[in-house]
């Protein structure tokens, strides 16, 4: 008998008392209460607590907030579908100026190496939806996103969100996403706890969390 | 799909691996809490964690509500596991993924070992799973000639150390910053030796030492936390990136998830990723959860196994009373709770799983019959404290206590001859099946009062009861019972004899 066989029957066994399946009392909270501003402004305190970095800018300053955070940077890589202006300010800011950061697209045609990544100094991506109550950025690996490992390797992640992608708890999330799809769940930046429970941000994944909030 | 199981039944098939003490807790238990060290560090820890998990537990209006919920959905998943695992199954190898299935510890070692040569690698990175520690898998790697890094901080800790964890959250929860900071000074051969002992310093080192690994890393191993039936999709729960690090850069991923991690549905993750975090390290949410279906084209690794791991799940589903104790989601909160973990520490368990969950866990994987784990049931004070604080709602007091009854007919199988205490059981049994037996042996009371003698105190009994008495008095028994009083007092104008009416009385 295979082992498959073996363990399903001795489950079958050991349920002979055919045990009842009980119904699921779903008597949580299920959809937000709250209205957008209190949403955000939950989002950002969750964050800030998490010692991440937040900036909310409107919309259409989210070109100068991209320049302003990557002064200095020598290099990021970026997915590549970023939404399109997004992309166009971080090529033009590469473009402009001797000073600003080379940008490498990350692409199915063009996948950057380990190597290639832990070389750049950050990473810039889009976000699936965000949970205000628990301080929650989800990534779902789709083309502004990019694939896993590029916002992993390197050291400092920038985060771009739209304030209607912003839902209150958990289940509103778990209802936009999909399974399938592979999933970062990100609450703030690496940290670790494992010393005397002291908490201390920044081990493997980046050390340094940008989020920024376009209203 | 119905359960029904038409099949010959089987014996519980137990498992092997870590799961057993390596000597009864209370000897163990001795020799841990003459470490001052530890009780101290471990006081602190456990305080902490509690007082952090409270806070965050009671920012919730609906807490109790996804309680019931999450104690609901484990109970309808151990229900109905054989259609569940057939449809995860199903979903996962759809998408790549190819699933193995372990009888126990032995087997799935075999499995992974299997699996590793096949890449030729020799070096493997591993990210903290309890199922691995379970079945004592880097062990047997090292035997193998394959060496496992363990990749989490306080997994890396012990392992340099070449201790053993000892919570199953914080495994070097026993282990202050100095101690640590001197672990790594004597075993990273790459650490600064000017190294402080402050945690950020050490997190860093710890950073320093394993990129490389990370980055060169081809075979990961896992545990997970949920696996999802209707989607096939798996879960990793994390705090310092480690996790993402295995289960994305390498290009074969092995994860070893016992039989019983399974959710009905992918909407069932609402519930427990709420209950987890807060309840385990009393944070909103931890800060990172990797999900990941079969495979990933272009994303991740691609050649991506899953084992499926019974070793003593089976045996601990077959009881009845005991089943629950398969609900559990590895929070540790009942250990942080716990009165007696807070004392001695999670090695005088011996096994992989400690404090109150392991004291249930332990030998319902194993066997209650199992010499060294059948003490872990008494290893409480059955506070409750565990149950009040368990995520899923697993009563583990009154496990324990059907665990302790287990063990007594075990033992009582195991000698035949029936003991004094059978003996007295026994007699108290005919003595309270019937008014009647009961009256017969109160008329014996006076007697009580002659053995004890002047001083209404009773100092020594013979037999059983003897060892009663070598450290107590008992008070003389009163000239009359309770009932004799009663019937005295009442006696009913019919002649009804009081022995006769008894019956009622017995609420
Ligand atoms: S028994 Fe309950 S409280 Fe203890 S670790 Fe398991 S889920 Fe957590």
């Amino acid at each position: 008998m295979s082992a498959r066989e073996d363990i399903l029957n001795r489950i079958a066994s050991a349920l002979r008392d055919s045990p009842a399946t009980p119904e699921i009392p779903r008597n949580y909270r299920r959809a937000t209460t709250m209205t957008a501003e209190q949403r955000l402004e939950q989002l950002v305190d969750r964050l800030r607590d998490y010692k991440a970095n937040v900036f909310v800018v409107p919309a259409a300053g989210a070109p100068a907030k991209l320049a302003e955070l990557l002064a200095g940077t020598a290099s990021i890589v970026v997915p590549h579908r970023l939404p399109e202006d997004w992309l166009s300010t971080l090529l033009s800011v590469g473009k402009d100026d001797a000073g600003s950061p080379a940008v490498e697209v990350d692409s199915p045609e063009r996948r950057l190496t380990v190597a290639e990544l832990d070389a750049v100094d950050a990473v810039v991506t889009a976000a699936a939806v965000a949970v205000s109550e628990t301080g929650t950025i989800m990534l779902d690996g789709s083309p502004s996103q990019g694939r896993r490992i590029i916002s992993l390797v390197p050291d400092r992640h920038i985060c771009l969100l739209r304030t209607a992608d912003i839902v209150e708890v958990l289940p509103e999330a778990i209802a936009r996403l999909d399974a399938t799809s592979p999933q970062t769940w990100i609450s703030g930046p690496s940290a670790t706890s494992d010393i005397e429970l002291e908490r201390v941000e920044g081990v493997h994944g980046p050390r340094t969390l940008d989020v920024v909030i376009l209203t | 799909m119905s359960n029904t199981f038409l099949g010959m039944p089987t014996l519980p098939v137990f498992g092997s691996g870590n799961l057993n003490a390596t000597e009864p807790f209370p000897k163990a238990a001795h020799r841990e809490l003459g470490n001052a060290q530890l009780r101290a560090n471990l006081g602190h820890a456990t305080h902490t964690i509690r007082d952090k998990r409270l806070k965050v537990v009671a920012e919730l209006p609906d807490w109790e509500e996804m309680r019931d919920a999450g104690s609901a959905i484990k109970n309808a998943t151990m229900a109905k596991l054989p259609a569940l695992l057939e449809q995860f199954e199903a979903n996962f190898t759809a998408r790549g993924g190819i699933i193995h299935w372990a009888r126990d510890a032995q087997e799935a070692n075999e499995i992974v070992t299997g699996l590793i040569r096949a890449t030729g690698e020799t070096e493997v990175v591993k990210v903290k799973s309890m199922a691995t520690q379970e079945i004592g898998l880097n062990e047997y790697l090292q035997e193998q000639g394959i060496a496992a890094f363990e990749t989490d901080l306080a997994e890396l800790i012990v392992q340099l150390d070449h201790d053993k964890p000892s919570h199953i959250l914080v495994p070097a929860i026993h282990k202050n910053r100095d101690q640590i900071r001197e672990i790594f000074l004597r075993e990273m051969e790459d650490v600064d030796p000017g190294l402080s002992n402050e945690p950020a310093r050490l997190a860093e080192a710890a950073r320093r030492h394993l990129r490389r690994k990370f980055l060169t890393a081809k075979v990961a191993i896992s545990g997970a936390n949920f696996g999802l039936a209707d989607t096939g999709t798996l879960t990793v729960v994390e705090s310092e990136g480690n996790g993402r690090m295995c289960l994305t850069l390498p290009e074969t991923l092995i994860t070893v998830m016992g039989i019983e991690k399974l959710l009905p549905l992918w909407t069932d993750l609402e519930v427990f990723m709420q209950l987890l975090p807060r309840s385990s390290t009393g944070e909103r949410m931890n800060p990172y959860t990797s999900l990941w279906t079969g495979v990933t084209p272009g994303d991740g690794p691609q050649s991506v196994h899953l084992v499926m791991l019974d070793n003593g799940r089976t045996a601990a589903l077959a009881d009845e009373m005991g089943r629950t104790a398969l609900n559990c989601i590895r929070c540790s909160a009942c250990m942080n709770v716990c009165p007696v973990y807070e004392r001695t520490g999670g090695h005088a368990y011996g096994s992989t799983y400690p404090g109150p969950i392991g004291a249930i866990l332990s030998p319902l994987m194993t066997g209650i019959k199992s010499e060294e784990n059948n003490s872990l049931p008494y290893a409480s004070s059955l506070c409750g404290a565990c149950f009040d604080a368990c995520p899923v709602k697993i009563n583990i007091p009154e496990i324990l206590v059907h665990l302790r009854g287990e063990d007594v007919d075990s033992q009582r199988a195991r000698v035949k001859v029936p003991t004094q205490m059978d003996l007295m059981m026994k007699g108290a049994e005919w003595a309270f099946s019937d008014g009647g037996h009961l009256n017969l042996l109160e008329k014996g009371l006076p007697l009580g009062k002659l053995v004890a003698g002047r001083d209404k105190v009773i100092k020594k009994l013979p037999g059983l009861a003897g060892k009663w008495t070598q450290s107590r008095d008992i008070p003389a028994p009163p000239g009359q019972s309770f009932r004799q009083w009663w019937a005295k007092e009442h006696r009913a104008p019919s002649g009804v004899e009081a022995g006769e009416s008894a019956e009622g009385d017995q609420a």
